[in-house]
């Protein structure tokens, strides 16, 4: 109980606050992010030693059809762009405008999440069938993982950046900047993912 | 929302319950947090001291008879994790760090007290739960590498805990170096150079990032470990055709870093404790700073030395080696520098002082076991003996752990105000040199004559150095006792220290002791040199 109240004491004197100091939640972000993509990194190096060592049993397939991942990669990086226009919004202090970019953004997420889960139920194989399989589901998923909890924080300061009432406002942009680096973050792994698993 | 580092917090600070109550509470206080570490990880200790003394009682006697061979690996696993991830990570990096880095760098608190508080509260449930885990159809018993396919084959559930356990804990791990690193880069007191700060930040800099950049690899690792478990994928399991060297280069693209994530802290805090003990300024600041930032980029890509053994290919073998040995030169730098700190120093041989010239010692030996472990020949001869098993305690027992205890004896007067008594000290610090060297140094001879580690029966030809080994283990059980007694009673009626009991001029010092709840009475103040001692006071 103590620790809520006191949270909401500082909230009230954030403006006051951040006067002291320079603001390094972002910096905090951003060495987050480099953590969170050694774990990627480390998926992919595991996946190349795979392809390079450990021959797949005979029938397997690895080829991969290519339209649903290139509908995928069009839907994140037109994604970015939309989500880059709310903050643009939102910096003329134009917040009905930001909520529209940030819901745009959302549905762009949604849709990727349900192409990439319309691929799971088409794909020839499971993810036990062999490693190539594995791997596979192994990466996209847990991508989809960052795509999913991404498209929730964007609904979450949408509705934060709601006119007149919302905490988000161009004297309190960090939840968006911070959900906007994210969503790049996220969104230069898929490029990344989509070179090395598909294009490869 | 987690700015609070201005006078505001003070109201923080003050619903936050008081006395001894405050430190089972989510405090925000790095101070209280960094004690909340070291009382924790101490109280792992313990449990993981009893593991190691029953796996020397076990092998006292050639055969399995004081325990039942699954329960041995149970123990010894249980051993190297509850060390490694619950003792040394969390205390020399999490204790140490949140309480002393804020001081040097002339803050009040750290970069993110939330985040901090989160970091520490991860540790206690996933500690409970690794050792909780015994009762639920035994413990892991992969040892603390897991390697599959053993790792997959043991029963699961033990295993699937200490995977859930150790991902929690480097989550606590990477929540703290990102903590650190944003405040020893970013919330510096304004004037102060990170050329002037003590070497103790720079050692948990270096540290912060190798946390930063390797234990995500480990979770990472791991979340596959657990699918081929539970899933029945194959990524490490040869079987499905999968590849468990794939799980070895990955596991140790963090462990071998890690070695330097518990070791790298000892360097900056003895570097701390020597200058003021012996009264001279820290020999060759600069090439210490250069020296830890080569051993972050080294010890990055030096993992595969672990796996020679593995099949590894000879360029592999070669630039591994080569890289390794590298290492031996800024840790070689390092240890000249601190014989040349205390060379023609004041030196006061007072409890910290000990354990940290007993740690070089130490160190040195282990480190010259290390070079020699480089080697791809000498490797393949003693690999998985005890051999490794002596040079890996002298690295981490011989060298974090005395450091640890050295900081303990010499911050002491910092937390509480009071002193400890030297006579306990200096009896602790006779008993466990006596005893690590007695317990460890045998265990180089039983490794070269071909004794293999994490097995609990073995050869009778050994067993004779075996039980000296175990005395020596005993003398180490033994030393805690006298620690233990120093630090209640020094809490219940030692002298007063007074605010500076070493005439220390690192910043920490420089405020009252124990210290005010937002460290400093006023302005922080500026530290431009933290080892000026021999000079004359303006």
């Amino acid at each position: 109980m103590t620790t809520l109240d006191s949270s909401k004491e500082i909230k009230k004197n954030d403006s006051e606050v951040s006067e002291h100091h320079e603001d390094f939640r972002m910096f905090g972000l951003i060495t987050f992010l480099i953590a969170d993509g050694m774990t990627f990194a480390g998926f992919f190096a595991a996946y190349l030693t795979y392809k390079a060592v450990n021959p797949l049993p005979d029938g397997a397939i690895y080829e991969l059809e290519l339209p649903i991942p290139t509908l995928n990669t069009i839907l994140l990086l037109v994604s970015s762009a939309t989500f880059h226009k709310a903050g643009k919004a939102l910096l003329k202090n134009k917040n009905s405008d930001t909520q529209k970019w940030l819901i745009v953004t959302a549905l762009l997420g949604i849709t990727f999440l349900i192409c990439q889960l319309f691929e799971y139920f088409n794909l020839p194989f499971g993810l036990t069938d062999n490693l190539f399989a594995s791997t596979f589901y192994a990466l996209t998923g847990f991508h989809g993982l960052h795509v999913t909890l991404g498209t929730l924080m964007i609904l979450i300061i949408s509705w934060q950046t709601r006119p007149k009432e919302g905490r988000i406002t161009n004297q309190n942009m960090f939840p968006l900047e911070a959900v906007e680096l994210y969503w790049h973050f996220v969104d230069g792994i898929w490029v990344i993912l989509f070179i090395i698993l598909y294009l490869l | 929302m987690t700015i609070s580092i201005d006078s505001k917090d003070s109201n923080t600070n003050s619903l936050q319950p008081k006395g001894w109550l405050r430190y089972f509470s989510f405090s925000l206080d790095h101070k209280v947090i960094g004690i909340q570490y070291l009382v924790c990880g101490f109280l792992f200790y313990l449990i993981g001291g009893t593991l190691a003394s029953a796996i020397r009682i076990e092998l006292a006697s050639p055969m399995s008879d004081f325990m039942p061979r699954d329960v041995y690996n149970q123990v010894l696993t249980l051993h190297g994790t509850i060390m490694i991830f619950l003792w040394i990570v969390p205390v020399v990096n999490g204790a140490f760090g949140n309480y002393l880095i804020p001081f040097y760098v002339g803050a009040r608190d750290m970069a993110f007290p939330r985040l901090n508080a989160v970091a520490f509260w991860l540790i206690p449930p996933s500690g409970l739960m690794l050792v909780a885990s015994y009762f639920v159809e035994g413990a892991a018993q992969a040892g603390w590498t897991a390697y599959p396919p053993l790792s997959i084959t043991t029963p699961q559930s033990g295993q699937l805990i200490w995977i859930m356990s150790v991902l929690l804990l480097g989550g606590s791990s990477i929540f703290g170096g990102i903590n650190f690193i944003a405040t020893i880069i970013k919330l510096r007191r304004p004037g102060l150079k990170l050329m002037q700060l003590p070497m103790y930040c720079w050692a948990m800099l270096g540290t912060s990032l190798l946390v930063v950049l390797s234990t995500p690899v480990l979770a990472g690792t791991l979340i596959l470990l657990s699918f081929d478990i539970v899933a029945h994928t194959g990524f490490f399991n040869p079987v499905l055709g999968g590849n468990v060297v794939v799980y070895q280069h990955l596991f140790w693209f963090y462990s071998h870093p890690a070695v330097y994530i518990m070791v790298l802290p000892a360097f900056g805090l003895v570097s701390e404790i020597l200058p003021v003990h012996s009264r001279k300024p820290l020999f060759g600041y600069t090439t210490m700073v250069f020296s830890i930032m080569g051993i972050v980029v080294l010890g990055l890509v030096v993992w595969a030395h672990h796996m020679f053994t593995s099949g590894t290919p000879p360029w592999m073998r070669l630039f591994f080696t080569i890289a390794t040995a590298f290492i031996a030169v800024p840790t070689g730098i390092k240890f000249f520098n601190w014989v040349a700190t205390l060379w023609g120093g004041k030196i006061s041989i007072n409890s910290a002082m000990l354990f940290s010239c007993g740690f070089i010692i130490n160190f040195v030996f282990g480190g010259i076991t290390g070079v020699a472990l480089a080697q791809v020949p000498f490797d393949i001869h003693v690999h998985d003996t005890y051999f490794v098993v002596a040079h890996f305690h002298y690295i981490v027992y011989g060298g974090t752990v005395f450091i640890i205890f050295s900081s303990i004896y010499h911050w002491f007067p910092k937390v509480t105000g009071k002193l400890m008594s030297e006579k306990l000290g200096i009896l602790h610090f006779a008993i466990t040199f006596i005893g690590f060297n007695l317990c460890f140094a045998p265990q180089h001879w039983l490794g070269l004559n071909g004794m293999p580690r994490r097995v609990a029966e073995y050869d009778p030809q050994f067993q004779f150095v075996n039980q000296i080994s175990s005395i020596g283990a005993l003398l180490m059980a033994i030393s805690t006792i006298p620690f233990l007694i120093n630090i209640f009673l020094s809490i219940k009626n030692g002298n007063d220290s007074g605010d500076n009991p070493w005439n220390a001029l690192t910043p920490e010092w420089l405020t009252s002791s124990p210290p005010p709840v937002e460290n400093w009475v006023g302005e922080a103040p500026l530290v431009e040199e933290p080892y000026g001692y021999g000079k004359p006071k303006s």
